[in-house]
């Protein structure tokens, strides 16, 4: 790895480049929110970001916190209702990628947002589904960053909150009207692709000094590698600095997001 | 028509114990104070629906008000967990909650489904998910046209809606702006409605397609000033983006929840 830059950036301008420009991307919260606004702001200004809260080709000037903060309102071409971005805009065919992140996801691309352990007795809550199971079926297609560890990259998800390709690949199969899932999942690692046949994922390129035993160590399967695998391009140094500005404008923000008026409400709602 | 009536007043006439209650607000306008006065009156065994139960429902379950939620996102945005959601359902406390698990397409279907006054609301959603496996209010039905599959989720028709706008004027019509999430729905879907708002003014200065409600479809405004605090009200104030984030110590602990209760809610509020 690079002293120039962080295998957390890395990541994030692995997946920025993803997105070409003048595509439509449904945007989750967090690392695809970041990547999608990096893209915006460097190789794809006229990529269209849209986000669950009904905010249509917005364009935020720092991150957004939640999926529905102000900030994606006021700089939106237009703010739709919640029905009408999911019937109109994304069941209706407008979305070419939906950009989505996971707490657990397996060799078929499965996503769990949903708990940890069993159902009715569960280890670890987490939070659900939100967008993501429509976004995933709804899209064209659907790209997946999220870091590589072997708590996220299991053998299998402990529930299916949102579909890749299903527990043995087939999931999509004969499905009409439905997207073409998962064609790429971005880490700090490495960058993975289904196999055409299989839709196991398959290992395609390496970021800059990471080995393929770094990558077998955190994945909870036996990972497959692509006979001819690629190095990912580095970051360069346009990117890096756009980065790091929104990350900084991001964090001023919502430290000191708070009206002067209501900083002596404290709690008190 | 709509009546303008104090929070306590509208909270007391129209919430009753064991009602189906939705709240709502996508992130923007969700109506907290009036979450408050269902607290402070100790309204009990509530089923209680929202697409993303927020600090509201959180503060909500762990005063006790809820038997059972209906939700598609249940986190604290940007931050993580809902910890008094998460006791409730993982350790029963203070009462055990059951939970109905659904994704935003599917809740945002049937709340238009509820407005529109149809029994269910058909998507093309679920496919290849466990959701179905553990939510017995999603089925499959196939379309009498095409023979396509498609999920079918019953409509929400809660006893009681209620949301949180900008302004109404003085015969009680309101103005929604911004972030308009499902508000109108919930509005027209509820046997019931309570709209608070930020103000009352002489005109909404509302352009011919702005999303307004107006007051023959409403039952009760309260005029309740910064009622979407620590959420925020487009135009008037921000998010509170700190206390969200301040909300996961006080919501990790069940006595710092309590102490936080007793001094922002039951001790605040209309009648104290």
């Amino acid at each position: 790895m690079s002293d120039r830059y962080t295998a957390a950036e890395m990541m994030t301008v692995t997946a920025s480049r993803a997105l070409s420009n003048g595509s439509t991307c449904f945007v989750g919260i967090g690392l695809p929110s970041e990547a999608a606004n990096l893209a915006r702001l460097t190789h794809a200004p006229e990529v269209v970001l849209i986000y669950e809260s009904g905010t249509l080709q917005t364009k935020p000037d720092v991150l957004p916190l939640s999926i529905g903060d102000g900030e994606l309102c006021e700089t939106a071409l237009t703010t739709v209702s919640v029905p009408e971005m999911f019937r109109y805009w994304l069941q209706g065919g407008h979305v070419d990628v939906g950009f989505l992140g996971t707490a657990q996801i397996d060799r078929y691309c499965n996503l769990n947002t949903t708990l940890i352990g069993d159902y009715r007795e569960p280890k670890v809550r987490l939070p659900g589904g939100g967008g993501a199971p429509e976004i995933a079926t709804n899209a064209r297609e659907v790209f997946i960053t999220v870091k590589h560890s072997t708590r996220t990259f299991v053998e299998a998800v402990d529930f299916v909150t949102t579909v890749g390709f299903g527990r043995d690949g087939t999931a999509r199969d004969g499905v009409p009207n439905i997207g073409r899932g998962p064609t790429r999942v971005i880490t700090d690692l490495c960058v993975m692709k289904p196999d055409a046949e299989t839709k196991d994922l398959v290992v395609i390129s390496l970021h800059p000094g990471v080995t393929r035993e770094q990558v077998r160590e955190a994945t909870g399967w036996e990972i497959r590698f692509a006979e001819v695998l690629e190095s990912t391009p580095e970051p360069d140094d346009n990117e890096l600095t756009i980065l790091r500005e929104l990350k900084a404008r991001t964090d001023r923000h919502h430290a000191g997001g708070q009206a002067a008026d209501q900083t002596d409400r404290g709690s008190k709602a | 028509m709509a009546e303008f009536l104090s929070l306590h007043d509208a909270v007391a006439r129209y919430v009753e114990d064991g009602a189906t209650l939705a709240m709502e607000g996508f992130t923007h306008l969700i109506p907290f104070a009036a979450g408050h006065e269902v607290i402070r009156q100790r309204k009990r065994d509530l089923t209680l629906i929202r697409m993303t139960p927020d600090l509201l429902y959180d503060q909500m379950i762990g005063a006790g008000c809820a038997k059972r939620l209906i939700f598609s996102w249940g986190g604290n945005p940007g931050v993580g967990s809902l910890h008094r959601l998460r006791d409730a359902v993982e350790k029963g406390y203070p009462y055990p909650v059951e939970i109905f698990e659904h994704s935003h397409a599917a809740m945002a279907c049937a709340f238009e489904a509820g407005a529109a006054g149809l029994p269910l609301a058909v998507l093309r959603g679920y496919v290849g998910s466990d959701l179905p496996k553990v939510n017995s209010q999603i089925k499959f039905i196939e379309c009498p046209f095409s023979g396509e599959r498609l999920a079918a989720v019953p409509s929400i028709r809660p006893d009681v809606g209620i949301v949180h706008a900008q302004r109404a004027d003085r015969r009680g019509n309101v103005l929604v702006e911004g972030i308009v999430g499902v508000q109108k729905e919930v509005v027209l879907a509820a046997g019931r409605s309570i709209v608070t708002v930020e103000e009352v003014v002489d005109d909404l200065a509302a352009g011919p397609n702005a999303c307004v409600i107006p007051a023959w479809a409403i039952d009760a405004i309260s005029v309740t000033k910064h009622g979407a605090y620590p959420s925020y009200a487009h135009g008037y104030y921000p998010r509170d983006n700190a206390f969200y984030k301040a909300w996961d110590a006080i919501a990790r602990d069940r006595d710092a929840f309590d102490v936080w209760l007793q001094d922002n809610v039951f001790t605040q509020g209309d009648d104290t």
